[in-house]
């Protein structure tokens, strides 16, 4: 388990970056906190020929709110995040993730755009996103542009990101003061990537009904799935009953190793059901 | 001098034994000081990685291998038939497992792989990436075979056969029956039968395989550093493979990362890193990567176990029925075989109870995945698992209390010496005191009493009982008379130098559980000396007594004996020459923290060092016919029992969440008799460590393969090990009696842990899913499979 040979650039500005990988193709990778990568590499999974290390880029970091939007820099350190004051007040959804992304010594190198570029179909930031409306930006030698979350994930580690784009930060919305964010996951082991997630949040109306409900499954298919069949029955008064018969009818898992569609469709029942119960008391 | 009657020779203000000293070797490892074999660098020193087979049967239909040799810093690549010319195969049977059979194995597959991840090729170069490197460059044209996968399938005349030499799929089989089974079971007040699965899984060592190996042709030695568990055993393995004389190979094994049975076999890709030093006379390192781990580390507990137990009215367990199925990989494994664990279930049974009517089967076949062999507490876990699930089933149809109906059959504490209804012999054990003292730490009253109040809250909560027996200390019973050169003996040898200062020599082996730390507590506490001033030094075939390593739960039993009649013998010895240099009778004399006493008074009459002194620089002052040996050897064999069994108990409590299938470790508690214990703290760390190695075969671990023989479970991603978040505290007591065959008295203590805990977490899921009629058999317990039991989620797919 030695990384087949690779050349290191560490480019020192996000424009050098874009233009080495503009110059090397699907030949070059960008390396963000390498949580991923690394593995990959080292089981010769992937054998780049250049590694860009973005690392000590400092216009990729950072936490900031411009309006009514929080600008999260790509090279955001997951623990960052859950230290955030900012986001903890403004996008509490993300911190109720942080104790479900493995483990602490992980959480430390692992970045934000990492995990979002990477698109792995059990992690949780994808989830946030789609589930917060992100803007997904991305840069190019021809400049910025910028991706709707909806748009961004398009299969099993497949994005909208165009291979010699960077992806520079997520702009989040800021979220009302009184929306209320759940995160479930069923794991087999603390940290394990979820065999089912859920995402939930919702603004509570009044006892019995939500505003502006979301909910995100993840751990259940290639992409995060945020279906708006089963969304439709929570807005106003909350029909937890219509919202798990859409999932029947709407949510079709894929199967794990060690889980089967059926049991995965059965425990996403349960978890939502659970999110709406911590919603709605 | 007053004597109090209940104090022993271990209770002296001077003794070590029974106290948590720390271990000598402790700091040194967390100072990153170990000597670990991928440590070690020496001059010219190459690497081998290995080309591995893709498919789990594959003809190999031709090797092309002339791009690999071009490759940057490769010095030299090997086949399997390169290396089947300096190597001679082996075949792993034993005489005493009668009809067990097996194909020669050489170190490279040659014409035929067998398992996905046999070794194939071999390429040396002058870094591991390197020859990792040229490995894509090696082009093997594979003809791919039909796979045996199903243990279930292996004897079908329609299956094919693996190895056609051998005629059919069936390794080994036997047969053991005693008393009156069928008798009994027809008598029976009540017959309950179920089916268990225990899944096949792997022992996950922190420091994978290792091995450097390094022919010195000026010197015609082969030196080869491996993180192995019997040093002596391997130096006959490569003397005899490679045509060496045995006293031309020299086996040193520095820290272990772990071993837990993986490390006391012989692998082909460690027997081939030894022939390609010999060939090409300098220094080669193999250090296996988790991949290579896991499908090339023996595999165990792959079986399928129906059992039926038989009990009249009162609860008596009156009859036992077994029958065994286990799939072992393409070939048993050298030199211990892979027949034992089958023949451990057939032994192993039942034996915690007084059982006079007894029938059980192993059947042991071949097929196209992973070798299996011993793992931690080789078939007791699956043993206790049958039998222990046989007892709660047998509970519930009387509508007794899991613990009556165990009391009403524990084998009773004055009935010893005693002979199971396997033929095991038992010295001495304590079911019944062992289980009054884990009743006692449970609070079994209170315990139920929060479970069905809890329940009523609909909390399911579960409580599971254990007992299980446990071999240690094996005689040549175990290997030897089987025809393998595996030591039951081991020696140790302590030398006093000037300063008083004491080096032992042991044939047992550190593996990081505290071998060294024990052997100094003995080696200290039998001389009279300060524990600082012992070192101990292990794991060299060349400098330290032969011996059979550590494995079998016997380092403590049968080496701690050794070191504590060693260092008895060498205090003789001191006190010998003291007498004459302070003209009193030796055995007047004593020695106390490194002090020679009167022993009446207790006061002070030389120091070891001033002894140490005169012997080796002023012997000429001492009388000339005095005897100075400053050195002492002895060893150690079980003699009057094959085996010394131990015993104990162990409870899980645990709460399943009915909806998602999860169960939740709360509470472990273990009662175990080991005999004499040595150091507390570290028999507690090992029984708990053993526990969740247990836990792991119970809840997560699993090595699952396609319908092809692909192994899935390759990395630590898929193939689930037990992390600290998710155990429960483990709560000890131990009850002790002492092994009356030796001095010392203490019996293994390192796979009791293991042997337990599947039982009781298997017994504590059921008994939480027992208000819906549910259980589940089948190891590892995931989510899936309780929801399935549950009638939640359709059986199929997983599992």
């Amino acid at each position: 388990m030695k990384a087949a040979p690779f050349r290191y650039a560490k480019p020192s500005s996000v424009a050098e970056a874009i233009a080495l990988k503009a110059d090397h193709g699907d030949s070059a990778q960008f390396l963000a906190g390498g949580q991923s990568l690394l593995p990959v590499l080292n089981m010769r999974l992937d054998r780049p020929e250049l590694l860009i290390d973005l690392n000590g880029l400092s216009e990729l970091e950072g936490i900031s709110q411009e309006g009514s939007t929080i600008r999260v820099g790509a090279l955001t350190r997951t623990k960052a995040i859950g230290q955030s004051e900012l986001l903890a007040r403004q996008v509490p959804l993300l911190g109720a993730c942080i104790e479900h992304i493995a483990h602490p010594a992980i959480r430390t190198l692992a970045t934000f755009g990492g995990s979002v570029a990477l698109a792995d179909p059990a992690a949780e930031w994808p989830a946030c996103c789609l589930a917060l409306d992100a803007t997904i930006v991305v840069q190019g030698r021809a400049g910025e542009r910028e991706i709707a979350a909806r748009d961004f994930f398009q299969g099993l580690y497949a994005t909208a990101r165009d291979g010699n784009e960077l992806l520079v930060r997520i702009e989040l919305p800021v979220q009302p003061p009184d929306a209320r964010p759940v995160a479930l996951e069923l794991c087999r082991r603390r940290g394990d990537y979820a065999i089912v997630g859920v995402l939930a949040q919702a603004r509570a109306a009044r006892p019995d009904a939500l505003d502006d409900p979301r909910v995100v499954f993840f751990g259940v298919a290639d992409r995060p799935i945020r279906l708006p069949e089963i969304e439709a029955p929570l807005r106003g008064k909350v029909s937890l009953k219509g919202a798990l018969d859409a999932l029947d009818a709407f949510l079709e898992p894929q199967g794990d190793l060690y889980h089967s569609p059926a049991t995965k469709k059965h425990l996403a029942k349960v978890l939502l059901t659970r999110a709406l119960r911590q919603i709605l008391h | 001098m007053t004597h109090q009657p209940n104090l022993t020779a271990f209770d002296g203000p001077n003794s070590y034994i029974g106290k948590s000293v720390p271990r000598p070797n402790a700091l040194r490892l967390v100072e990153g000081r170990g000597q670990y074999v991928d440590d070690l660098q020496l001059p010219r020193m190459a690497h081998v990685a290995f080309v591995r087979s893709p498919h789990a049967h594959a003809e190999i239909r031709s090797i092309e291998t002339a791009a690999a040799r071009e490759m940057p810093g490769v010095l030299r690549v090997f086949t399997g038939l390169d290396l089947a010319a300096v190597c001679e195969p082996w075949v792993a049977v034993l005489a005493h497992l009668k009809g067990l059979k097996s194909a020669p194995q050489h170190p490279l597959a040659v014409a035929r792989a067998t398992w996905q991840g046999e070794a194939v090729v071999a390429i040396v170069a002058d870094s591991r990436a390197a020859a990792e490197d040229a490995l894509a460059h090696v082009v093997v044209d594979y003809a791919p075979l039909p796979v045996v996968v199903e243990m279930e399938a292996a004897l079908d005349p329609a299956t094919p056969v693996i190895h056609p030499d051998l005629g059919d799929n069936l390794a080994f089989t036997r047969l053991h029956e005693s008393g009156e089974p069928d008798r009994a079971f027809a008598d029976a007040y009540k017959v309950v039968e179920a089916t268990f699965h225990t899944a096949r899984h792997t022992g996950v060592c922190l420091e994978p395989r290792s091995i450097l190996a390094d022919y010195n042709r000026a010197e015609r030695q082969l030196t080869v550093y491996l993180s192995t568990q019997a040093p002596h055993m391997m130096q006959t393995v490569f003397a005899k493979h490679l045509g060496l004389p045995e006293g031309a190979v020299r086996v040193i094994c520095k820290d272990v990362g772990g071993s837990f049975g993986i490390k006391v076999h012989v692998y082909p890709d460690e027997v081939a890193t030894a022939a390609i030093s010999k060939v090409m006379g300098r220094p080669v390192k193999f250090i296996a990567d988790r991949f290579e781990s896991f499908v090339t580390d023996i595999h165990a507990r792959d079986h399928r176990i129906t059992g039926r137990m038989a009990v009249d009215a009162e609860g008596r367990i009156t009859a036992l029925d077994i029958d065994d199925l286990t799939a072992i990989g393409p070939y048993s494994v050298y030199p211990r075989t892979s027949a034992i664990e089958g023949n451990q279930v057939v032994n192993l049974c039942g034996g915690q109870y007084d059982l006079k009517n007894y029938r059980a089967r192993t059947t042991v076949v071949f097929q196209n995945k992973t070798p299996t062999c011993q793992y931690r507490a080789v078939g007791h876990p699956i043993a206790t698992a049958v039998t222990e699930g046989l007892v709660d089933l047998a509970a519930e149809a009387l509508g007794m209390d899991p613990v009556e109906i165990r009391r009403r059959n524990l084998i009773l504490d004055d009935a010893y010496p005693y002979t199971s209804a396997s033929g095991m012999k038992f010295e001495g054990l304590s079911h019944h005191k062992s289980l009054d003292t884990l009743l006692a730490m449970i609070d079994y009253p209170a315990l139920r009493a929060e479970q069905a109040q809890l329940r009523e809250q609909g909390v399911y909560r579960g409580i599971g009982f254990a007992t299980f027996i446990e071999l240690t200390n094996p005689s040549p019973f175990m290997y030897g008379i089987g025809g393998a050169r595996i030591s039951a003996m081991d020696g140790c040898t302590i030398r006093m130098d000037p300063d008083g200062s004491l080096v032992a020599m042991t044939g047992v082996t550190e593996q990081g559980q505290g071998t060294e730390a024990i052997v100094a507590q003995i080696v200290a506490h039998g001389v009279g000396v300060p524990l600082e001033c012992v070192r101990v030094i292990t794991g060299d075939t060349q400098t330290t007594p032969y011996g059979g390593g550590t494995w079998a739960c016997r380092g403590a039993g049968i080496g701690g004996e050794a070191a504590l009649q060693s260092a008895m013998a060498l205090k003789e010895s001191i006190l010998t020459v003291a007498g004459a240099m302070l003209q009193a009778k030796p055995e007047d004399l004593d020695i106390i923290g490194g002090e020679v006493i009167q022993r009446a008074t207790g006061a002070a009459r030389m120091k070891l060092s001033e002894l140490g002194r005169i012997v080796y620089f002023r012997g000429d002052t001492l009388p000339a016919d005095l005897p100075r040996e400053l050195v002492a050897t002895r060893h150690y064999t079980p003699k009057q029992y094959p085996f010394v069994f131990t015993n104990g108990i162990q409870t899980s409590y645990l709460e399943v969440d009915p909806q998602t299938g999860v169960a939740r470790l709360l509470k472990h508690w273990v009662v175990e008799d080991c005999g004499r214990v040595i150091n507390p703290l570290l028999v507690d760390e090992q029984i708990r460590g053993g526990v969740v190695q247990g836990l792991g075969g119970a809840l997560y671990e699993h090595c699952r393969y396609d319908q092809d023989g692909q192994l899935f479970t390759t990395s630590m991603a898929d193939y689930l090990v037990p992390m600290a978040a998710d155990m429960p505290d483990i709560v000890v007591g131990h009850v002790e009696t002492p092994t009356q065959e030796s001095a010392l008295g203490a019996k293994g203590a390192g796979e009791a842990g293991t042997a337990g805990a599947p039982a009781a977490v298997m017994n504590a899921i059921n008994d939480a899913l027992r208000p819906f009629n549910a259980r589940v058999t089948a190891q590892p317990f995931t989510p899936e499979r309780i929801l399935q039991a549950l009638g939640t989620v359709p059986v199929g797919h997983s599992g």
